[in-house]
């Protein structure tokens, strides 16, 4: 196997067993990204000298024997919306395309503690507006697998770097799919942990009530590995759960006979692309030979998720993004500027694309007077029905199976000129984010020769079961060890 | 001509007095700060990612003036985010309080009678709320408090506008009556009454000149006799009882004229111009705000519990209304005498300080502090929390000439003393040798020389000029320094003119 | 409830976002908001009568933090990204009206 696809599991055996130095991996996955990334565009930073300096201390660690976590060592990739101390972070938007904060982010912070390396920050859609990488401020991502296709988003830097080989995990973030829905196109493994399970201090905030920070891994395994190491409370991030974190590796080899999966029938309607739906119709019956139980369930409100998505998201990013006015950070125009108000509307005029305007002009539309109750106050009423579907749901079944998406990967520019398509290929992932519940994106087949992507959705706080599931599944299948390289 | 009766409601801006800020840990003495931008973090100055979490200590301070104001506390509140752009409002929001406030539905009673019944429909405002006895005073019905953070500071030069963050989310808390007042006395009694409770429960300085209390009016005339509620102006950052005062009188009196000149009045937003004395336009109805306020995602709810808010309640101290009654009743005093020594807890305090200390009656530890005393300490600007001089001491003085130790005039020597070099006054007593005489031989050496010296003064008197007995009064106290019994020396000398009538 | 988000619209919630917008910019997203916000009326179908408003999705728990002084961050980390400071201020354009 070659460095740049090994888990972390192995990478750590390696470094424990002094194979490899982490500065040697280090420098390997540095080299290889330089080459690779010229194509692929995943990464925005690298970070060749923080990289260098943390792969040097984690071999001091490893060489004395302190402190040595499983992720000690271990390259990594971080989407561009979680802040890092002198790392330029960008949320590949123009406005923040020189940023450079001044404090951690907690996640940032806890990899540190536990020995990982940043290799550098990766590419998204602007402050995380789209599903396709292509509404970058920046540049396009492309998918790893077809250069002509999108690597999915908004983490699609995060699931490229990922698939290309560019580091052991990436960290990725999910508001409304973007961590499940470019997993899915780019075959990589990857959690929406419940939200509040992972501190978002530091994160640029996109939609503060579903923005989940989640880990990025070639198998369900890794992933639990890395949600142990960011999860928990946060006394600076007022929604973190302050309940203790489970011990995600207790049950990951149990076997799931007797355990209930739930197929949501919404979730398989006209439209979705044939190879899709076979492979997800297969993953469901090796659930089957391994013993579980399968029920067809109803989330009878599935239909609304998207409006109740986008109506919400719409309304808190317009507010979350006001802070983006030219005075403090970030870019600032002032071509004769008479008044300070000329630098807001220059600067947002010019340092926000165009996806990012929609949105934010939407948002406050929706919480104008005379529209709040009818869009925002309708939306979270509705969102009270969409938790219910899932509460109900999880009566009857331990968890739910998915698709990420009705498609596979599709061609950069094929969706660009009509916003609300693009919105429409979120539709499989969006509702978990208004109910705050869990999703694991595994890979489960091809169609056409690109991945298709299956999500495992779970009770709140129950990611123990979903990785224990997903594990299951990658112990009998292998479509998760397929990368463009080997295949 | 129409008789025209003013609608009066008043916010108030009160910063709470935390160590740290609403949301985050830097420092809220702001007034202090060595240099501006000293006191800031990522959130204060809202950088990308950062996030607020509550301070438990404005949330109890809150509760507290809720709590003095008689409202209900609402067990289950929230943030809201204001959505307004401003250079000095950091996120581009305000993290505030909306739809479920800390506080609602309270009433303050204050003294200006109402001269004009009845109050306005609504909730709480039913005439049997209003206290006992017609005429003596009226309720203002408190409608909510909610807890907000302030903004940075702004100081706006010629071509450009400098921002000093070291005050941006220090804790507000905003107080909002019913428009109850009718007229601009009882707005500056209410204003009076709410710095003073402010004060009394150690959540504001008061300081107004610092900008630590800030009071907006709203205001509407309408003719005498009429129920209806005409358009309102709103005037903004009135940062001085003088300014409340100034320009609510001044905006009623335009609102009248306008009205008699057959004018209509816009619902607007003005400002004070403190030099000038007149009310000016910043903005008006249409291009009011349009804050889009909605629940703050990055704060849970608060949820108060029954038990923790009587805990605060258990905290309350006494409040100036209770502790003038008990002044009344406990020491004799007149309501107004009463009400001048609670107007400020520091003063109160030192009242019944001095009244524990003395064997003096409580009027006459009174008169002492509500004569010499403040004449001392507004000469020298003093705040009474500063005074140097101990209740002890100031008791023992007073004591002194009630058992004629000293005179009265000896006694404002000694006061000055203690003030200015401290001491004990039984020794300056001694040392400056001020002791009262009251033996008759002294004084009757020292009238008897007087008299002697002055013979035109003597002829005058004995001709039917009275007042002359004043001048020999002072000649008596000055050739003693004050030492002589007055009424011992009066008495002396009467005798002694007398038997030179003879 | 149908509405067509017009151009005069469009510019409004541009003023209210505070952001610059040109006619034609104006034109193009006043046509792609009336379809967005067309999808969006399909949630007058819910019926929600009796529905509270889910705004807390999770912790509904008090968090409230000790009023302790933190140490605050260095001033001239801070002006790093600042556009324009000046004597120890963050400078602006001159600022016109109340807020
Ligand atoms: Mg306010
Ligand atoms: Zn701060």
């Amino acid at each position: 196997m070659q460095l740049h696809n090994l888990t972390i599991r192995a990478a750590s055996e390696m470094l424990a067993s002094k194979k490899i130095s982490s500065v040697e991996l280090t420098q390997a996955t540095l080299q290889r990204a330089h080459e690779v990334d010229s194509k692929i565009q995943a990464y925005v930073t690298i970070a060749d000298d923080v990289a260098l300096e943390q792969a040097k201390q984690a071999d001091e660690r490893i060489a004395k024997g302190e402190n040595i976590t499983p992720l000690t060592g271990i390259p990594f990739s971080m989407k561009d919306a979680i802040s890092t101390r002198g790392v330029r972070t960008t949320c590949s938007s123009k406005i923040l395309e020189n940023y450079v904060p001044q404090y951690n982010a907690t996640v940032t912070d806890k990899l540190a503690d536990a020995g990982a390396v940043l290799i550098g920050k990766t590419n998204m859609d602007e402050f995380g507006m789209g599903s396709s990488c292509e509404n970058s401020g920046l540049f396009n991502t492309r998918n790893p697998w077809d250069l002509d296709r999108v690597p999915g988003g908004s983490s699609g830097g995060a699931a490229a770097s990922m698939s290309a080989g560019l580091c052991n995990f990436a960290i990725g973030e999910d508001t409304g799919g973007s961590v499940r829905m470019p997993a899915g196109f780019c075959n990589v493994t990857g959690i929406k942990p419940t939200y509040g399970r992972v501190s978002r201090y530091g994160l640029i905030a996109l939609a503060s009530s579903f923005d989940s920070i989640g880990p990025m891994t070639r198998d369900a395994y890794d992933c639990a590995t890395v949600l142990q190491y960011i999860a928990g409370h946060d006394p600076k991030d007022s929604t973190s759960y302050k309940i203790q974190v489970t011990n995600y590796h207790e049950n990951i080899n149990k076997p799931v006979k007797g355990m209930k999966l739930g197929i949501p029938k919404e979730y398989f309607v006209a439209g979705m692309e044939v190879g899709v739906e076979s492979s997800i119709q297969e993953a469901i019956r090796t659930y089957e030979k391994l013993g579980m139980e399968v029920h067809e369930v109803s989330l009878p409100h599935t239909k609304y998720a998207l409006p109740v998505y986008y109506l919400l998201l719409f309304a808190e990013a317009s507010s979350n993004l006001a802070r983006f006015d030219g005075t403090r950070f970030g870019l600032s125009v002032s071509k004769d500027a008479k008044d300070v108000v000329d630098i807001y509307l220059q600067t947002r005029h010019e340092g926000f694309g165009d996806e990012v305007k929609r949105r934010i002009m939407l948002g406050a539309y929706a919480l104008s007077a005379g529209y709040y109750d009818a869009y925002y106050l309708k939306a979270q009423k509705v969102r009270t029905l969409l938790r219910q579907d899932f509460e109900n749901a999880f009566n009857s079944v331990d968890v739910l199976l998915a698709p990420t998406c009705p498609t596979t990967a599709f061609k950069l520019g094929e969706k660009t000129s009509d916003p609300l398509e693009m919105y429409l290929s979120d539709i499989y992932v969006v509702a978990t984010n208004p109910a705050g519940v869990p999703g694991l994106a595994l890979p489960c087949g091809f169609s056409n020769n690109m991945p298709v992507g299956m999500q495992l959705i779970g009770k709140h706080l129950d990611e123990q079961t979903l990785f224990q599931v997903g594990h299951a599944y990658q112990q009998v299948t292998d479509w998760h060890k397929q990368n463009p390289g080997n295949r | 001509m129409t008789q025209y009766e003013a609608i009066i409601g008043l916010e108030i801006h009160a910063e709470m007095l935390t160590n740290s800020k609403m949301f985050c840990g830097c420092s809220a003495a702001y007034a202090s700060a060595p240099e501006p931008n000293t006191y800031i973090c990522p959130v204060c100055t809202g950088l990308p990612g950062a996030m607020p979490v509550v301070n438990k200590k404005a949330v109890e301070l809150a509760t507290l003036v809720g709590l003095a104001l008689n409202c209900t506390i609402n067990e289950h509140n929230t943030f809201a985010r204001k959505n307004y752009y401003y250079p000095d409002l950091p996120k581009g929001y305000q993290i505030s309080q909306y739809e479920l406030p800390i506080a609602s539905k309270g009433y303050l009673d204050i003294d200006t009678p109402s001269p004009l019944a009845p109050l306005p429909k609504g909730e709480g405002n039913d005439d049997s709320l209003r206290p006992a006895g017609e005429g003596s005073g009226m309720r203002v019905t408190i409608r909510r408090a909610h807890i907000e953070e302030d903004t940075a500071k702004l100081a706006h030069e010629k071509n450009s506008a400098l921002v000093d963050f070291n005050r941006a989310g220090v804790p507000l808390l905003e107080i909002v009556t019913e428009p109850d007042m009718r007229t601009v006395e009882a707005a500056l009694d209410y204003a009076t009454k709410i710095r003073a409770i402010l004060r009394y429960l150690g959540v504001n300085t008061g300081d107004m000149e610092t900008g630590v209390l800030r009071f907006e009016a709203n205001i509407s005339v309408r003719p005498v006799g009429s129920e209806e509620l005409r358009t309102r102006t709103e005037i903004k950052n009135l940062n001085s009882f003088r300014a409340l005062t100034r320009a609510s009188a001044y905006e009623i009196e335009r609102q009248i004229k306008v009205y008699e000149n057959g004018g209509i009045i816009v619902q607007e937003t003005l400002g004070w111009d403190d030099v000038r004395e007149v009310t000016v336009s910043q903005r008006g109805k249409e291009d009011a705000h349009d804050y889009r306020y909605f629940p703050e995602p990055d704060l849970p709810p608060l949820r108060l519990d029954r038990a923790w808010i009587e805990s605060i309640r258990a905290q309350l101290p006494e409040l100036p209304e209770a502790k003038t009654q008990r002044f009344v009743t406990q020491f004799e005093l007149k309501e107004k005498e009463a009400r001048f020594l609670t107007s400020e807890k520091a003063l109160a305090d030192y009242f019944e300080g001095v009244v524990s200390k003395s064997k003096s009656p409580a009027k006459t530890v009174h008169s002492w502090i509500a004569g010499e005393f403040m004449r001392y300490i507004n000469d020298a600007s003093m705040d009474v929390k500063d005074v140097p001089v101990a209740p002890e001491s100031f008791a023992k003085l007073i004591d002194m000439i009630t058992d004629k130790t000293i005179g009265a005039s000896a006694g404002k020597t000694i006061l000055t003393e203690l003030f200015t070099n401290g001491g004990d006054p039984a020794q300056i007593v001694k040392e400056k040798n001020l002791a009262q005489v009251s033996d008759e031989g002294f004084i009757l050496e020292v009238v008897t020389k007087i008299l002697n010296d002055n013979p035109k003064e003597v002829e005058q008197y004995l001709a039917g000029k009275e007042t002359i007995l004043q001048w020999m009064m002072g000649q008596i106290a000055r050739t003693t320094k004050g030492k002589a019994d007055p009424n011992v020396a009066r008495e002396l000398l009467l005798k002694l003119l007398e038997e030179r009538r003879k | 409830m149908t509405q067509t988000i017009d151009t005069k619209t469009v510019k409004h919630v541009a003023a209210l976002a505070r952001l610059g917008i040109t006619d034609e910019e104006a034109e193009k997203f006043s046509g792609q908001f009336s379809a967005i916000i067309e999808y969006f009326n399909m949630l007058n179908e819910v019926d929600t009568d009796n529905v509270p408003p889910a705004s807390d999705i999770a912790n509904a728990e008090n968090i409230l933090r000790e009023d302790d002084v933190q140490p605050s961050m260095n001033r001239e980390e801070f002006f790093k990204n600042a556009p324009k400071t000046e004597r120890g201020y963050v400078k602006v354009p001159t600022v016109l009206g109340d807020e």
